[in-house]
C-alpha cells in the first residue's frame, strides 16, 4: 500500500496544476495517471487561455461573455470565480516560462475568439495546450512532486454510508500496468480527479482513445451526482477522416467557412449575421450540418474552411502547426486549398458535480478539468475556456484538499430531500448489470469495515477479483466489439441533432452493450502491459458515462446551447433554468434537479437572446 | 530483452535493413542543411502520396503488416518473433490504424502505446521500415511491403512495441528541464518581457513531444548510455537560450550539458534531426550550444 497526503488521478493540466497548489500548500502530494504526464489530451489544446488582462477588458466582461455563452446554465459563483482568477493564473504560466506567443513591446498576445466581446485568448503559437502541459509537467518536476505514471486507477476506497453525502473517500485502487499489480493508494487528505473528457463515447471525436471518462464513472458509481452531460460540445472544425481538431484560431485570424456554392454561408444562409464564422461553437456546427443536410455539403459530408487570404507569413507565423494537421492527416496544403471541416464531438460540458473549490458531495473527494462540472461552461463552452478552467479549478482543488481556507463555497452540491425529481417512463431500465459471478454491483465497491484501512483493503481486494474473474474466463465476447458499437449508436442518435426516437434507441443500444459487457473477458493471458484489460475497464466506464448522457438529452427537451431537440426547439426558461442531475443509487439511476445560480457577486444575469 | 544489440544474429530475426545505422548516407547530408534535406524528403514523400492516391493502388487492397511480438511472461512469445497482419486499406490509412485494426480484429493482446492520434503525445514511436517514425503521422501508402513495425531500437522491450521510457525520461530530467528565473517582475500581473525575435529562437526547440524517436536514432546515445541525447540537450537549449533567465542561469545550465557525457559527445551525424517528427533541428541547437559553450570558456572534454 501506498500512502500520500494528497492523490492526484490524472497527469494533463488540471491534475498537474491541483499537484503543484497542494504541494506549494505543504501537503505530501502524487500523481497516479495512466498516461505519462506529457501523454495527456490537454496537449492536444490549440487555442488559447481566456483572461482579462488588458486596458479595456475586465473580468466582469469575461464573466459576461462566459455566462451569455453558457446559454444562461452556468453558474454565477462559478464563472465569476473563473474570470477573477484567470488573469493572475495566465500570469503565473508565463512566470514559469510559457512561451506564449509576442507583441511587438514583448508582453504576451491575445487574439479574438468565438463568443468574446474582446480579444482575450492568450496563445502560444496553436499549440497552447502542448506548452501549457509542458510548463506545468516541469513545475512538477522542479518541486520533486511523486508521479506513479503508467498507473491505471481503477476504483475509488469510497465508505459506504447510505447517503452519499455522509461517505468519505480514503484512496484509490490502482493497477501497474506494466506488471499488472494491483494496489492501494492511501489518500489521507484528499483524492482529486483529473481525468478528463469522455469522448471515446463518440466515434468521431478530436478527443484522444485514452479519453474514456474514467474519473466521471468511479465518481458517479461512489454516489457523486453527474452533472449536466447531455450538453456535449461538437467542434464546428475537425478533419472528416479523422476527427483532428483544426482550432477555432484559424476562424479568429479571419478564416472563412463556404459550402459547395461558394457561398459564406454563415452570413448568406443568416446563422449568425453579425459574428459569422465567429459565432458560438454550437452555432457554427448546425450551419454546417444544417448546409450538408440540404445538399449544399462538399461530397455530402463536410464544409471547407479557407485560410489562404490571409497569407503565407501570417499563417506560417500564428497557425503553422495547422499546416502540419491538415497535410498529415488529411493531405490538404492549407496554403493552396481550403481546408475540408465538420464537426465533431469535442469537449463535455456536464460532468462530476463539484463546487467551487472543486469538493465533491463525498468528503475528500475533489474533481477539476474536464471531468468536473462546476458549473462554468454550461450548456456551450466557448473557445478558449478550457484551459483557465484546468489552471483556475486545479489550483483551487489542490488547495482546498490540502487544507487552504478558500473561503466558505456558494455552490452547493449532493442530493438532498425535496430537490425536483424527473419522473418520466424510461425506455430501458438503465445501471449496472454486474458481472454475472462477482456479485461487485455495490455502490461504493468496497469497505464494510468502518476503520479507514479497512476501506481501501475491500476495494483492493474486490478489483483483485474482477482482475482474476475477467483474466480466467477464455471466452466471450471482446471489449472492442462492445466499444465499437456503443461508440456508433451515440454518434448515430445523441450527436448535434436530437430527437426522443433517437436517443430511445441509443438507449436501447447502450443496454446491449451492458449485457453484452456481461460475458466480457480478457483474451491476453499477460499480467505484463494488459492493454486489454485496461481498455476491457475503460469501456464498462464508457457505457456508465454514455448513458448519463443519453438519460440527460432524452428528458431535457427543449434547445440550450449545445443540446438542440428537434420537437421543442426553443430554450425553454420558464421550466429548464435548472441543472440535470443523475445520481447512481447502487446500480439504480435516477434523475433530478437544481436550479441555476444567475446571481452573482454584485448582480444577477438575466437570460437574454443569445445571438451572435 | 533489448533491442540495442547491433549484431544482426542477436536481432530479432535476420533483418540487415533494421541493423543497419539509420536512414540515408553521410555524404547526402553534408550536401545540404538537415532541414533543407529534410524539407526535400517531405515534398518527396508527398509527391509519392498523391501518385498513390491518384493511381489509387491500394484502394480496396490488404496492406501487409509484420509486427515485433514479444513477452517476457508468455511462453509461445519469449523467444521474440514476427507476426503477419493483413490489414483491408482505407484511404489515408496511417501505421497507427493498420495496429489498431490488428489489435481490435485479429489479436487483443498486440500492444503498443498510443493516445492522441495526432502527433502530439508522442507515445507512438515505433521502427517502421527501418526508421523511426510516429505511428500516427505514417501513411502507409507511402511506405513498401511488408511494413515492418518494431519497437524502437537501443531501448528495452517491455512487451510488443512498449519499450521502457524510464532512462529517455532520467536523461530529460537530469537537465533541470524547468524555468529557473527567480527575479520576476514585481505584481501578479507583471509580465516578464520577451522580444518576438528570442520567442522565435527557442520556438522549435518548445515543440519537443518527448517521443524518444531522436534518441533511439543516435549512435553515440546506444554507445554511451551516460550521454544526455539530443532530446535532453534540446531540453536545455530551450531554457538557456531563452532571454527571460539571466546570464547566470545560462551559465549554469550549460556547465550541465557541456559535461562528458553532453554536447562534446554529438558528432553530428543528423540522424536525431533526420527523424524528429516535429523538424526540431536538433543537430544544429546542439551545435549552437558548443559554440557557446566555448564563448563562455567553459572548460570542455
Amino acid at each position: 500500500m501506498y500512502e500520500h497526503d494528497v492523490i492526484v488521478v490524472g497527469a494533463g493540466g488540471a491534475g498537474l496544476r491541483a499537484a503543484i497548489a497542494a504541494h506549494e500548500a505543504g501537503a505530501d502530494v502524487a500523481m497516479v495517471t495512466k498516461l505519462h504526464p506529457v501523454r495527456s489530451h490537454t496537449g492536444a489544446a490549440e487555442g488559447g487561455i481566456n483572461a482579462a488582462l488588458r486596458e479595456g477588458d475586465d473580468w466582469e466582461l469575461h464573466a459576461y461573455d462566459t455566462m451569455k455563452g453558457s446559454d444562461y446554465l452556468g453558474d454565477a459563483p462559478a464563472i465569476e470565480t473563473l474570470a477573477k482568477d484567470a488573469p493572475k493564473d495566465t500570469i503565473t504560466l508565463e512566470h514559469w516560462g510559457m512561451p506564449f506567443s509576442r507583441e511587438e513591446d514583448g508582453t504576451v498576445s491575445q487574439r479574438p475568439f468565438g463568443g468574446l466581446s474582446f480579444p482575450r485568448t492568450t496563445y502560444a503559437g496553436a499549440e497552447t495546450g502542448h506548452h501549457l502541459l509542458h510548463v506545468l509537467y516541469e513545475q512538477v518536476v522542479k518541486r520533486g512532486i511523486q508521479v506513479y505514471d503508467e498507473w491505471y486507477v481503477m476504483n475509488l476506497a469510497v465508505s459506504d454510508e447510505p447517503d452519499p453525502n455522509d461517505r468519505t473517500c480514503h484512496g484509490v485502487v490502482a493497477y501497474d500496468v506494466q506488471s499488472g499489480a494491483v494496489e492501494g493508494f492511501k489518500a489521507n487528505r484528499g483524492v482529486i480527479l483529473a481525468t478528463g473528457g469522455p469522448g471515446q463515447a463518440f466515434d468521431h471525436t478530436t478527443n484522444a482513445v485514452s479519453c474514456t471518462g474514467d474519473g466521471h464513472a468511479i465518481a458517479y458509481r461512489a454516489g457523486v451526482p453527474l452533472e449536466d452531460m447531455e450538453f456535449v460540445q461538437f467542434h464546428p472544425t475537425t478533419l472528416p477522416s479523422t476527427g483532428v481538431l483544426i482550432s477555432e484560431g484559424v476562424r479568429g485570424e479571419g478564416g472563412i467557412l463556404y459550402n459547395n456554392e461558394g457561398e459564406r454561408f454563415m452570413f448568406e444562409h443568416g446563422y449568425a449575421n453579425n459574428a459569422g464564422e465567429l459565432a458560438s461553437r454550437d452555432v457554427v456546427s448546425r450551419a454546417e450540418l444544417t448546409e450538408v443536410n440540404e445538399g449544399r455539403g462538399v461530397e455530402d459530408e463536410y464544409v471547407h474552411l479557407d485560410m489562404r487570404h490571409l497569407g503565407a507569413e501570417r499563417i506560417v507565423d500564428r497557425l503553422e502547426n495547422i499546416l502540419h494537421l491538415a497535410e498529415d492527416f488529411e493531405g490538404v496544403d492549407g496554403l493552396v486549398e481550403p481546408m475540408p471541416v465538420k464537426p465533431g464531438q469535442h469537449y463535455e460540458m456536464g460532468g462530476i458535480e463539484t463546487d467551487e473549490n472543486g469538493e465533491t458531495c463525498i468528503t475528500g473527494l475533489y474533481a477539476a478539468g474536464e471531468c468536473a462540472c462546476v458549473s462554468v461552461h454550461g450548456a456551450n463552452r466557448l473557445g478558449g475556456n478550457a484551459l483557465p478552467e484546468l489552471v483556475v479549478f486545479g489550483k483551487r482543488a489542490g488547495y482546498h484538499a490540502a487544507g487552504k481556507d478558500l473561503g466558505e463555497a456558494q455552490i452547493e452540491t449532493g442530493y438532498r430531500e425535496g430537490v425536483e425529481e424527473e419522473d418520466m417512463e424510461l425506455p430501458i431500465a438503465p445501471g449496472e448489470t454486474g458481472l454475472a459471478e462477482t456479485g461487485d454491483d455495490a455502490v461504493a465497491d468496497g469497505g464494510q469495515l468502518a476503520d479507514t484501512d479497512g476501506v481501501l483493503e475491500g476495494a483492493v481486494e474486490t478489483e483483485r477479483k474482477r482482475v482474476e474473474y475477467l483474466m480466467e474466463r477464455d471466452e466471450g465476447i471482446q471489449h472492442a466489439e462492445i466499444r465499437s458499437k456503443l461508440q456508433q449508436a451515440m454518434t448515430a442518435d445523441v450527436n448535434v441533432f436530437r430527437n426522443e426516437d433517437g436517443i430511445k434507441r441509443a438507449l436501447r443500444v447502450i443496454r446491449e452493450c451492458r449485457e453484452e459487457y456481461r460475458d466480457v473477458y480478457v483474451a491476453d493471458p499477460s499480467r505484463t502491459f494488459n492493454t486489454d484489460l485496461q481498455m476491457t475497464y475503460e469501456t464498462r466506464n464508457l457505457i456508465d458515462v454514455a448513458e448519463t448522457i443519453a438519460l440527460g438529452a432524452l428528458v431535457r427537451n427543449e434547445f440550450r446551447g449545445a443540446h438542440w431537440r428537434q420537437e421543442n426547439q426553443i430554450r425553454d426558461d420558464e421550466n429548464w433554468l435548472k441543472h440535470t442531475l443523475i445520481s447512481w443509487n447502487g446500480g439504480k439511476p435516477s434523475i433530478w434537479y437544481r436550479p441555476v445560480i444567475l446571481e452573482g457577486e454584485d448582480k444577477t444575469y438575466e437570460p437574454k437572446i443569445r445571438s451572435y | 530483452m533489448s533491442t540495442q544489440q547491433q549484431e544482426p544474429e542477436e536481432a530479432p530475426e535476420t533483418d540487415p535493413e533494421a541493423a543497419e545505422v539509420p536512414p540515408e548516407s553521410h555524404e547526402m547530408k553534408a550536401q545540404s542543411s538537415p532541414q533543407q534535406a529534410r524539407l526535400q524528403r517531405k515534398q518527396d514523400g508527398l509527391a509519392a502520396r498523391e501518385r498513390a492516391a491518384d493511381e489509387t493502388e491500394l484502394e480496396g487492397d490488404t496492406v501487409h503488416i509484420k509486427v515485433f511480438r514479444y513477452d517476457p511472461e508468455v511462453e509461445a512469445k519469449q523467444e521474440p518473433r514476427f507476426d503477419d497482419f493483413y490489414v483491408p486499406y482505407t484511404r489515408g490509412m496511417t501505421v497507427l490504424d493498420a495496429l489498431i485494426y490488428a489489435r481490435d480484429e485479429f489479436d487483443p493482446s498486440l500492444t503498443f502505446r498510443h493516445s492522441c492520434r495526432q502527433a502530439i503525445c508522442g507515445s507512438d514511436a515505433f521502427f517502421v521500415n527501418g526508421s523511426q517514425r510516429l505511428g500516427c503521422k505514417t501513411q502507409l501508402s507511402e511506405l513498401s511491403q511488408p511494413v515492418r513495425i518494431e519497437p524502437l531500437p537501443h531501448q528495452e522491450v517491455v512487451k510488443d512495441l512498449v519499450v521502457d521510457m524510464e532512462h529517455f525520461y532520467d536523461q530529460m530530467h537530469s537537465v533541470e528541464p524547468y524555468f529557473q528565473q527567480e527575479d520576476l517582475p514585481a505584481g501578479e500581473l507583471a509580465e516578464q518581457r520577451q522580444t518576438r525575435e528570442n520567442r522565435e529562437k527557442v520556438k522549435m526547440s518548445t515543440r519537443c513531444i518527448w517521443c524518444a524517436a531522436c534518441m533511439s536514432s543516435c549512435n553515440i546515445a546506444a554507445g554511451d548510455n551516460q550521454y544526455l541525447g539530443p532530446a535532453a540537450i534540446n531540453k536545455a537549449y530551450r531554457f538557456a537560450m531563452d532571454e527571460r533567465e539571466d546570464e547566470e542561469i545560462k551559465e549554469h545550465r550549460l556547465r550541465i550539458i557541456e559535461q562528458e557525457h553532453g554536447v562534446w559527445r554529438c558528432q553530428t551525424q543528423f540522424s536525431c534531426t533526420e527523424v524528429c517528427p516535429k523538424d526540431i533541428p536538433l543537430t544544429e541547437h546542439i551545435q549552437e550550444l558548443k559554440r557557446e559553450a566555448v564563448k563562455k570558456n567553459l572548460k570542455f572534454w
